[in-house]
């Protein structure tokens, strides 16, 4: 049965059809065993062999199956199998389809050894695994170079994250002699080290590389350079939120370590806001999504931060229900509009790919948290948790949702209202493609009801059910009245509406666009530039280490090594020169010097006794 | 083996068996190093095994010990086989470089 789940295959002609089939095969599988799975029971391991067994260290291959990882299957492969059936509508002309959907169903057993893994080296693989796909896909389209800059940023990117995620695991093992999660977080509760946190914060590097987190999240919008399914599968669905998935899965060392929690939820404000400004002006339909997602992924981890793991997985899961798809519906958009993906030459689409329109419309509202979709229960609990903290930080994330809430409906009114502003004759996606959106809109609607608050009459399903898998879940308490609760979601639904308006205005009444960046005053045109954190990241790690690789090449290269280097050549050769006269070919001198050497042996041997 | 030809070689005292044999060995030796036919050659390098059967048939008769003429055996039995593979590159080179002189096979040289 998890054998089922991990079965993937190569293939050239039908690779769509077959790849869709074997991750739909995967889903059903995933679902038969959600159904057969006790949560009481707190979960099994399935070994399936010893990997590594050297001295102290033994690792087995072995897979678990908990609630936590049964959830995150679910969206893997549910999800996943959506794309794959886009996919084929979207990728149906490209000559290199069976080549994507290889690499598609390679992320996708990744991502489920990822999730599956019952100790850190096994999840590692799926890690790495899930990186190199990333890669791959992102530089799918090889033969624009920018493309294969963006893959490679990507890669670096997450290489820096993994090197952290490596060294937890060092200090982890050195602490516990063991890698099974198990094993460690039985053994952790009640440890009180700072060797946790020095874990904790390695392991929290990884997160923010594979998360997009700051410092390392700005590979993620350069991550669009892939199809539109890689990104709505990759970059918005399932890979990052690896980094989530692995803070849940070791929330035991986390809420031993209060500091790293802390910084994680100071982290996790600071990228909410900051991806949800640089999105308020971008252009680019994709980009738009994409800091939209890394701003998103900052709210998912304000709330690992405030030890509110149920809330993150839930935030993960309808996440991963909207932003599918949102950027299906973009791949549907640009897919209509021959590849156009500026939304300065979109506008008015609305009556011409109604499915698309009416599904991102869908999209939107469930990511701006209108009231009773899936992204507002999800929000909300993570507002609420913010607000028992503390105000401020409530204050500013409620900021960050108005502004995505801006940004979206902006991208909303300019895509679908107003007039035309393109060239390309809009037509609307075929049928593989709209099903997937359909399917997902519906989800997204109604995807809040897996964690219904007790104050809609519902009793936290979700929780209950992860609380079995992550111990760290039954350390968190909501403790707000009702009444604070109800006047918590007036205030954001409130805004959130009074944004909505404020965004009809300025885009469907009189349709703004942004000009050239150049005539922007000049905090805005900060905000356009991403706050230039490219450039700094240029200024700071790339000049400095092209100057030094530079002056290494001149001075450490040019006038030591390859001198030193032919020196020793050359040493040899003259060596050689001199020596060779011995080789005179003369059997009898050779038989001489033969019998010489021997006598000097036993005279040596004989002397020395 | 039998009594009375263990000791006619107790007859020669030990010292003159070594000498013998170290005089023997010397020639194969020189004779080896400093000769150019190749047929000289091999007979020296019979020449100096057989010094060194000699030493073991002598110490073999003194201690008693009948041992050392196994390893005689043997080294005849290597010996004979030697000469043969010898005698067959001897033949091949006299074909080829239409010689005996060994240091004709200088082709190795550096």
């Amino acid at each position: 049965m998890i054998l089922a789940s991990l079965r993937r295959k190569l293939s050239a002609n039908v690779a769509g059809g077959l790849a869709t089939a074997l991750i739909a095969g995967s889903f059903v599988a995933s679902v038969l065993l959600f159904m057969g799975f006790d949560p009481t029971s707190g979960g099994r391991t399935v070994k399936l062999l010893d990997w590594i067994d050297v001295g102290g260290m033994q690792i087995p291959l072995a897979l678990r199956i908990d609630a936590l990882s049964l959830t995150m299957m679910l969206i893997v492969t549910g999800i996943g199998s959506l794309i794959h059936l886009y996919s084929i509508g979207y990728m149906h002309d490209d000559e290199r389809a069976p080549t994507f959907f290889a690499q598609l169903n390679l992320f996708s057993f990744a991502m489920l050894m990822l999730v599956m893994g019952s100790n850190f080296l096994i999840t590692f693989i799926g890690w790495e695994g899930v990186g190199l796909c990333s890669y791959l896909l992102i530089g799918f389209w090889y033969k624009t170079p920018e493309y294969n800059y963006a893959a490679r940023k990507a890669f670096v990117m997450n290489r820096i994250g993994d090197v952290g995620v490596v060294l937890a695991m060092v200090l982890l093992f050195q602490r516990f002699g063991t890698l099974e999660y198990a094993s460690i977080m039985d053994m952790a509760s009640g440890v009180n080290d700072p060797l946790l946190i020095a874990a904790t914060l390695f392991l929290f590097i990884g997160a923010t590389g594979k998360s997009a987190q700051i410092p390392l999240f700005t590979w993620l919008p350069d991550a669009m350079a892939g199809p539109t399914p890689v990104s709505a599968l990759i970059h918005a669905a399932t890979m990052v939120t690896a980094g989530i998935f692995l803070t849940v899965r070791s929330s035991v060392l986390f809420e031993l370590a209060p500091f790293t929690k802390d910084i994680i939820l100071w982290i996790g404000t600071a990228t909410a806001l900051l991806a949800a400004s640089i999105g308020l002006f971008q252009n680019d339909i994709k980009k738009v999504l994409a800091y939209s997602t890394v701003s998103q992924l900052g709210y998912m981890f304000v709330a690992l931060g405030l030890g509110s793991y149920s809330a993150a997985m839930f935030h993960v899961t309808t996440h991963a229900f909207f932003k599918a798809l949102l950027f299906l519906g973009a791949g549907s958009v640009i897919h209509a509009l021959g590849g156009e993906q500026d939304i300065r030459k979109m506008g008015g689409l609305k009556g011409h790919i109604k499915i698309t329109y009416f599904t991102f419309l869908v999209g939107t509202a469930a990511i701006a948290g209108l009231p009773l979709l899936s992204g507002f229960f999800s929000k909300d609990l993570i507002l609420a948790f913010a607000f028992q903290r503390s105000p401020v930080i409530f204050g500013l994330l409620l900021f960050g949702a108005l502004l995505t809430t801006f940004y979206m409906f902006r991208l909303l009114f300019l895509v679908f209202y107003g007039t035309y502003r393109g060239k390309a004759h809009p037509h609307e996606s075929p049928l593989t493609m709209t099903i997937p959106l359909m399917v997902l809109a519906v989800l997204s609607v109604v995807g809040g009801l897996l964690n219904l608050p007790h104050l809609f009459g519902g009793h936290e399903p979700m929780k209950h059910y992860l609380e079995t898998a992550a111990a760290g879940i039954g350390y968190e308490h909501l403790e707000l009245s009702a009444l604070t609760e109800i006047i918590l979601m007036g205030i954001t639904t409130t805004l959130v509406g009074f944004v909505i308006y404020v965004a009809y205005g300025r885009f469907v009444k009189t349709t703004t666009l942004e000009g050239e960046e150049a005539t922007m005053p000049v905090f805005k045109r900060l905000i356009a530039q991403r706050w230039r954190i490219d450039e700094l990241y240029r200024a700071l790690f790339e000049k400095p280490y092209a100057w030094l690789s530079t002056n290494l090449l001149a001075v450490a290269e040019k006038k030591v090594m390859v001198p030193l280097m032919n020196g020793v050549g050359d040493a040899a050769i003259r060596v050689g020169d001199v020596v060779r006269r011995v080789q005179t070919g003369n059997a009898s001198f050779h038989l001489l010097a033969m019998l010489c050497g021997l006598i000097l042996f036993l005279v040596i041997t004989l002397m020395s006794n | 083996m039998e009594q009375g030809i263990i000791t006619a070689i107790r007859t020669v005292p030990l010292d003159h068996y070594v000498l013998l044999s170290f005089l023997l060995f010397s020639i194969g030796v020189a004779g080896v190093v400093f000769r150019r036919n190749t047929i000289i050659i091999l007979m020296c390098v019979e020449l100096m095994l057989n010094s060194v059967n000699l030493l073991l048939t002598a110490f073999s008769a003194y201690h008693s010990d009948p041992r050392a003429q196994v390893f005689v055996f043997f080294i005849m039995l290597v010996a004979a086989a030697e000469v043969t593979v010898g005698l067959s590159i001897l033949v091949m080179m006299k074909r080829n470089v239409d010689s005996v002189d060994v240091n004709q096979l200088n082709r190795l040289k550096g």
